[in-house]
């Protein structure tokens, strides 16, 4: 293996990582969000929810910033094609994006009931618009998004924002709605007590059983599905140009990595394991830590499913498949790829540590006590 | 208007919009750091609830930086897509490294700002404020080394197998000289903008006779923090004019509105008005020497001017045009030893060929009229640049004097003796960031018609989007960004009404004050 090639792989497994990343750590915040109208039934309620990730919503957030960032920086072509292809999908993101950080520091300035009630809505939609674009975004590359490159590498998109909107594409985006919901619900147990807490475990059960069969469902539907093959291609440490490949359609071809290398399976098996186990766990009552942890392991496993399936692939194009952007065609150079490995390798670990030792210091569950010993800095 | 027309107007609205809150963020970080560096020193309670009540406007301010930050980080993908591709290999790389060392910290220390005044000792509290405010400043220091990179892209070189720019020193990128005195001028405007906000906010108090103990001690803090600031920013931004005077000769000339070489030692003019039809400056009136000695730091150089500037440029579009031809026969015949040996000895005028694709796609076909018309193109919009700049020195030689003066009366205790000064700190409030947007016009309104200076024209970055899904963005933004603006400023003011919690809001206002005296 050349350094290129190892580079890209670390880089595919990193792209892997960082998005597990987001939906793990921002992805608690959301499901919370998304839980909040019905977990929450009175203000005080409400409140409780909002403070549990009310200290850590601003850290959460980077790992979407940092998977931006990554992504623009390891694997500038699909960020091009997928930001500018998404065009108007990216401004419904953003804009409920935009909502949460507002929302969370907002809401209880004002003691008024209309405006915490609008700023509920704007946090339900805060979560609940994210997590269904992001799942209805992936459903998308998994069948291949329309777009094509010209010989200067620009690049044209040829789909509209409902087109986006497919009925596969629908359900990927409900199973990211129910994996964020079940690993909202699943921290809202660890870190209140009483009602809330109660239907939060209700909620977290709920949601992995409806995960697992979604998953599953999934699953069934994307083995039938046209898939794309590598016919030939310039090498695994090539220059990134995507238009030196030959690539064809065939039905089942999603399912090809997991017949040639069978231990890839462990990918989807974690995945409904992780439901399933989050399921059970929540409806114990106990050991609530390792329900989070369960529900963790089931978001790796469903996003895990999805990298393997497409590898090589990133994102296919359905329109032009020679212009399908692939690990070996669509990376960063040599340099950056190493410069961006010793960045990561020597701040991850730091970043690790100082936010373990924080969940470490506001351990414990968040109560009406608390937020009435100090009303004005708490949300 | 033209996807790129539209694409601009948005990057800019939303640029500016997300710089109105980062300079607050920046100022305001440090400046709780300071004051909570001398409640942990001296245990005075007083300087922790200053902390709190600056902190509560800090967050206010910090959420909107946070949201609107989003955007800048989306919109390189969304409407600069062909840029994206093109440069991503150097310009992605401090975006991610600034979310890794610098953005990590901010947030997460953020957090416990807030959430751990009962959880941490006084000694960790501190270091959780001292390490989210190196954070925020770590963080503009990524973004500027990106920015300075569009300023003057060094360390990269472009690849014809990949067809875009790729690097082939990050270290030169990193210590890009223009990226290191924009980091010092940008973070000092935020320092200056911190500065004046507590200054403000302390004068309104001390005219309303109102939180003595906290305006007064503010007052101080801020004074000399936004004079030792003041200072840097206009030292650092003849820094910043040097630097450009040696890399992006025609973003000085246009700043100038130097339409001719003037033998060296150059005059500076101070006023007037440059005509865009004759390339004249009329009612000019100009001081001998001092531009030659700002931009040369010499008596003995000469600055060019508009004028041979653009004649340059049609040299190198010209040059750029064999680059052009030979990267065509490489793309075809890799091996082709004459065109590698052309497109190599000319590869770093290939950015001014693009400026041909306006006017012929095909590049090496183009005539004398079209490569002059894309020669002048390189002038930048000279009207905003000669006007802005002006505006921001002038509020920069301002700050420096009210802050003097501020700061000279907080020794002396005397800050309460002229009601009229407090007047002035009040009603100064909104001109750090006139200066500071003023400051983004000049350095990127400067940079046309190139979003990476010389290397990449602006019209050729955009991405193949449908204007009309452009108009949708731009809606969509100018309709959330006022209800945000809107929700913003009333809990600003109504927080600043309130006051800090722990002081007792005096029955008759002004009383408490004059007795304490």
């Amino acid at each position: 293996m050349t350094e290129y090639e190892i580079l890209r792989l670390v880089w595919w497994a990193v792209l892997g990582v960082l998005l597990i990343g987001i939906a793990v750590m921002d992805g608690f915040d959301m499901g919370s969000a998304i839980l909040l109208p019905f977990v929450g039934r009175t203000d005080m309620e409400r409140r409780i929810v909002i403070n549990t990730v009310g200290p850590v919503w601003e850290g959460n957030q980077v790992w979407l910033i940092l998977g931006g960032g990554a992504i623009f920086a390891a694997w500038p072509a699909i960020y091009a094609v997928a930001f500018s292809g998404f065009y108007l999908a990216m401004l419904l993101l953003l804009l409920s994006l935009i909502l949460r950080p507002v929302g969370f520091k907002y809401r209880s300035k004002l003691d008024g009931t209309n405006w915490r009630l609008a700023w509920d809505v704007a946090l339900f939609l805060g979560g609940l618009v994210p997590a269904l674009v992001f799942g209805v975004a992936f459903g998308n590359v998994l069948q291949g998004v329309p777009f094509r490159f010209d010989d200067t590498m620009r690049m044209t998109y040829e789909g509209s924002l409902f087109g986006l909107f497919n009925p596969f594409a629908l359900l990927c985006g409900l199973v990211s709605v129910a994996m964020l919901t079940m690993h909202g619900a699943t921290w809202l147990a660890c870190k209140t007590e009483g009602a809330v807490q109660m239907r939060a475990q209700r909620a977290a059960l709920l949601a992995a059983l409806v995960l697992a069969v979604l998953f599953i469902l999934g699953g069934i539907w994307a083995a039938n599905l046209d898939g794309y093959v590598l016919q030939s291609f310039a090498g695994v440490d090539a220059a990134s140009n995507p238009l030196n490949k030959q690539v064809g359609r065939a039905a089942g071809a999603l399912m090809a990595n997991y017949q040639a290398m069978p231990v890839t399976v462990a990918a989807p098996v974690l995945g409904v394991a992780g439901a399933l186990v989050t399921a059970w766990l929540a409806s114990l009552g106990r050991l609530r830590v390792l329900a989070w942890v369960s529900s963790a392991l089931a978001i790796a496993g469903v996003i895990a499913t999805a990298g393997v399936s497409l590898f090589p692939f990133l994102l296919p194009s359905s329109l032009d498949p020679v212009s399908s952007l692939m690990v070996w065609d669509a990376s960063s150079s040599a340099m950056t790829l190493l410069v961006m490995t010793i960045a990561t390798v020597i701040f991850l670990p730091i970043v690790l540590a100082y936010t373990g030792w924080v969940y470490r210091v506001l351990r414990g569950p968040v109560t009406a006590a608390d937020i009435e010993a100090d009303p004005h800095t708490s949300y | 208007m033209s996807v790129v027309e539209l694409s601009r107007l948005q990057f800019g609205l939303t640029a500016m919009y997300h710089f109105l809150f980062v300079p607050l963020t920046l100022g305001l970080s440090i400046l709780l750091a300071i004051m909570e560096s001398i409640y942990v020193t001296t245990g005075r309670t007083i300087w922790r609830d200053m902390t709190r009540f600056w902190g509560v406007l800090f967050g206010i301010n910090f959420a909107l930086g946070v949201a609107t930050g989003l955007t800048m980080e989306f919109e390189f993908g969304t409407n600069w897509a062909y840029y994206a591709h093109y440069v991503g290999d150097i310009f992605g790389a401090p975006l991610a490294i600034e979310g890794l060392m610098a953005f990590f910290l901010e947030a997460t220390f953020i957090g416990m700002f807030f959430f751990g005044w009962n959880k941490l000792s006084r000694a960790q509290h501190l270091g959780a404020t001292v390490l989210m405010a190196l954070g925020t400043n770590l963080s503009a220091l990524w973004i500027l080394i990106a920015n300075g990179w569009m300023q003057y892209p060094v360390g990269a070189r472009f690849n014809v197998a990949t067809m875009r720019m790729e690097i082939t020193d990050f270290w030169a990128v990193v210590f890009n000289p223009v990226a290191q005195a924009k980091f010092v001028h940008t973070v000092s405007a935020g320092y200056v903008t911190g500065s004046m906000f507590v200054l403000s906010v302390s004068a309104f108090y001390l005219l309303r006779g109102r939180y003595r103990g906290l305006a007064v001690r503010s007052i101080t803090v801020a004074a000399s923090f936004g004079l030792a600031s003041a200072l840097s920013v206009v030292v650092l931004g003849d820094e910043s004019g040097y630097m450009a005077s040696l890399n992006q000769k025609m973003k000085v000339a246009a700043i100038e509105a130097m339409w001719q070489t003037q033998p060296a030692p150059a005059s500076f003019t101070v006023i007037g008005i440059p005509n865009i039809q004759t390339h004249e400056t009329d009612a000019a009136i100009h001081v001998p020497w001092v531009m030659g000695l700002i931009a040369t730091r010499s008596i003995s150089q000469p600055v060019e001017g508009i004028d041979n500037l653009v004649s340059e440029a049609e040299l190198r579009i010209k040059s750029g045009m064999i680059a052009y031809g030979a990267m065509e026969t490489l793309r075809r015949h890799p091996d082709d030893a004459t065109a590698r040996t052309a497109f190599d000895a000319h590869v770093n005028d290939l950015g001014y060929a693009l400026l041909l694709k306006r006017y012929t796609p095909t590049v090496t076909n183009a005539g004398e009229d079209q490569i002059a018309a894309a020669a002048l193109d390189t002038i930048p919009p000279v009207l905003p640049l000669f006007f802005s700049f002006r505006l921001m020195v002038l509020l920069g030689f301002y700050f420096i004097v009210l802050f003097g003066t501020m700061f000279v009366l907080a020794s002396r205790r005397e800050v309460e003796h002229y009601r009229w000064l407090l007047h002035v700190c009040l009603w100064s409030l909104p001109l750090p960031w006139i200066a500071a947007e003023l400051g983004w016009v000049v350095a990127e309104v400067g940079r046309q018609p190139w979003t990476i200076d010389g290397v990449l024209p602006t019209f050729l970055s955009v991405s193949s989007v449908p204007a009309v899904d452009v108009w949708i963005s731009i809606a969509g933004f100018v309709l959330f960004y006022s209800v945000l603006a809107c929700v913003e400023v009333f809990l600003m003011v109504r927080t600043i009404r309130r006051g800090p919690e722990n002081e007792p809001h005096p029955a008759r206002p002004g009383l408490r004050a004059v007795a304490a005296e």
